[in-house]
């Protein structure tokens, strides 16, 4: 099957500034040499504490930060390198839902104009009569009701607020939606409702997902593969279920340990590792995570591993893999 | 004199050593006054904390686990708060009567808080070692020293505390900084430390480091703890008894390791029902249909009977009370050990998010 998006050799730098002249003294790199590909219908799962540029490569890839370098290709055209209208009309192709439901949502807006705007500017509607009757639709595929229209951000729980940015990005048809850390802010029982939704959408739309979150238990549940980023740098990519079953890289191990487990009887050998992670000002050299690592070795320190396929459809790298 | 440390420390060791509860909340009620409305954020919540013990509040959002807990040292501003019933008793002493010279003492001398979003609770504008020998100063007055300081930094876990404690919040990384108010908290040498949500804000793996710390600490003092968390795993890996809140009341209250391995009540086991696990990859999450009702408009009779599997056609019509159902187990439901009620038994056997509470009991 044909890729609906290809990410090649993906780099988003930051230039940090100094001093009166806003000399440039070094470089972030948030994003650092990423290429992932994501087929229609699909769910990518992006894993990685704060910092690790998982949110900066979702908005790179549909261009909301300018990459510094590499391409991103959707349904087989390049869009690194669109600009204004020519970008615009292949938004509609791929859109985004948002952390935090209260931030995303112009208070000022009836829910009716929020969805309404994106319908009106890519024109999707020819009469208000049909307009309207797209905006109760796609109300009513998220679980709201028509009567919701009127009413305003803030009438609404987080749950709900976070289905009202649902139905926006909903309201342009769209092949992709990345989802950033969508169902963090919420409660657990609310949070399983979006999940589920998320999945019902599509199964129905065939809508592929990039699912950025930093709960492997929620990204387990919702990919069909998972990345694991650390540092600007992909650790780990497989099946979800090899990621949970078999991971190999120390990092993801660890991760993965460290999820909070309900059953008080399961006696699951808990990684903690130490320190944070390290500032992308000053990366350690080597592998990013050496400093952290509990296997480390001397060339660890000196040699920055590549990422391999050690098993089919398995990529890690890590040098004691 | 008055106070010598070894004084101090004696007090201490004997209070702890009585078997006494430290905390006792008796029927607290708590209402918000807006204009002539009366809005009641906590029911009638009582529990206890004996000392050395963790007791985890849990439930979802605006259920009223953080003004519970805010009001063991009266921290909720009053008004637009009221105290309409209740006692806690803290070490015998009803905190609901006491002067402003009492609270502040007991306020992080007894009771110590750490919050959710660390950012928020450090004054920015200070460096950090100076905001811990602030709280020396108020209750350990005698040793507000920069030795006590590194003490208290290096007890938490952060590295070279000699040249930390001359940074700014900023500068520290968000476990960093929970670390901070935590050395903050313990500066008094608290009997109970109040957690509220002190991991939600990090990633995992600090989150980890910050559980693991807070276990380690409450061993080392005998320390008490009420942490409040949404996350079940949490309860698992720190708690010794658990307090499931739903609508401003307690819904159920056990040991954590009966609640986790067989949760009573039909909101427990919804709740746990909803939580996404590893290894579990593909299966549909059961989410609890409905919604959690808004303060002001609890439903009546149970709370939650227009959400509950086992909703018949009384639930809404009486409350039920917390009762005993086992020895040390404590439920507020009339039909918890009964099966799922005939269509006849059941309340509105059509409404379709009953029915969809039914369904998902029925597949566990």
């Amino acid at each position: 099957m044909n890729n609906l998006l290809e990410v090649k050799n993906l780099k988003v730098y930051f230039p940090v500034k100094q001093g009166l002249f806003s000399r440039v003294k070094g470089y972030v790199k948030a994003v650092d040499d990423v290429s992932l590909e994501l087929k229609p219908g699909e769910t990518l799962g992006l894993v990685g504490e704060s910092g690790c540029g998982k949110t900066t490569l979702g908005r790179a890839i549909i261009r909301l930060i300018e990459p510094t370098a590499g391409s991103v290709h959707f349904e087989r055209e390049d869009i690194t390198n669109l600009e204004g209208a020519e970008l615009r009309a292949r938004r509609r192709r791929f859109q985004m839902i948002f952390q935090d439901p209260y931030g995303s949502l112009n208070p000022r807006m009836t829910v009716e104009q929020i969805i309404g705007e994106a319908i009106d500017i890519h024109k999707l509607a020819e009469s208000s009569s049909a307009r309207q009757k797209r905006i109760a639709e796609l109300l009513q595929a998220v679980g709201l009701n028509a009567t919701h229209a009127q009413r305003y951000p803030h009438e609404f729980s987080g749950g709900q607020r976070q289905r009202i940015g649902i139905a926006r990005a909903l309201a342009v048809e769209p092949k992709m939606i990345v989802c950033d850390e969508p169902v963090s802010a919420l409660d657990v029982s609310v949070q399983a409702q979006i999940i589920n939704l998320l999945q019902d959408l599509q199964q129905q739309r065939g809508i592929a997902y990039l699912f950025i979150a930093h709960d492997l238990a929620v990204v387990e549940h919702i990919s069909h593969r998972v990345m694991v980023m650390y540092l600007g740098k992909v650790v780990e990519l497989a099946e979800a279920k090899t990621i949970v079953r078999e991971p190999l890289h120390p990092y993801t191990q660890a991760l993965l340990s460290a999820v909070p487990v309900v059953d008080p009887k399961s006696k699951r050998k808990r990684i903690v590792l130490p320190g944070d992670v390290p500032s992308p000002i000053n990366p350690p050299p080597g592998c990013p995570f050496n400093p952290r690592c509990p296997v480390v070795i001397d060339r660890c320190r000196v040699d920055v591993p590549a990422l391999r396929e050690i098993k089919p459809n398995h990529w890690v790298s890590c040098h004691v893999c | 004199m008055l106070n010598s440390a070894a004084n101090l420390v004696e007090t201490v060791a004997h209070e702890r050593a009585s078997t006494a509860p430290l905390l006792e909340i008796k029927d607290l009620r708590l209402e918000f006054v807006s204009g002539t409305k009366a809005l009641r954020a906590v029911d009638g919540v009582s529990f206890a904390i004996n000392p050395g013990e963790t007791v985890c509040l849990v439930g979802e959002s605006g259920c009223g686990k953080s003004v519970t807990a805010l009001s063991i040292a009266r921290l909720v501003p009053s008004p637009p708060a009221r105290y309409a019933s209740g006692e806690i008793l803290l070490r015998g002493q009803d905190v609901l009567k006491m002067s402003k010279g009492q609270l502040r003492e007991i306020r992080g001398g007894v009771v110590s808080y750490i919050f959710q979003e660390p950012s928020a609770s450090l004054n920015p504008v200070f460096r950090v070692g100076s905001q811990i020998r602030e709280a020396l100063k108020l209750h350990r007055p005698e040793a507000a020293t920069n030795d006590e300081v590194v003490r208290l930094l290096k007890l938490v876990g952060i590295p070279a505390p000699e040249t930390r404690l001359r940074d700014y919040p900023h500068q520290l990384s968000g476990g960093m900084q929970q670390r901070v108010m935590i050395a903050m908290a313990l500066a008094s040498q608290p009997q109970l430390l109040v957690a509220d949500e002190p991991t939600t804000a990090l990633d995992v793996t600090i989150q980890a480091q910050i559980i693991e710390l807070l276990r380690d600490l409450k061993e080392r003092f005998k320390m008490s703890m009420l942490l409040i968390t949404h996350n079940l795993g949490i309860v698992g890996d720190i708690a010794d008894r658990v307090a499931v809140m739903y609508a401003g009341q307690i819904v159920e209250l056990a040991s954590a390791n009966d609640l986790l391995t067989e949760p009573l009540h039909p909101y427990t086991q919804a709740l746990m029902r909803s939580v996404p696990e590893l290894g579990h990859e593909g299966e549909r999450l059961q989410a609890i249909p409905g919604t959690v009702p808004n303060l002001g408009a609890f439903p009546t009779g149970c709370r939650f009977h227009p959400r509950c599997p086992k909703a018949r056609h009384d639930c809404p019509e009486r409350m039920p009370e917390l009762v005993e159902v086992l020895p040390n187990r404590w439920v507020r439901c009339f039909y918890w050990d009964k099966p799922l009620p005939t269509p006849e038994e059941a309340l509105n056997p059509n409404n379709p998010v009953l029915l969809q509470a039914r369904e998902q009991f029925v597949r566990g």
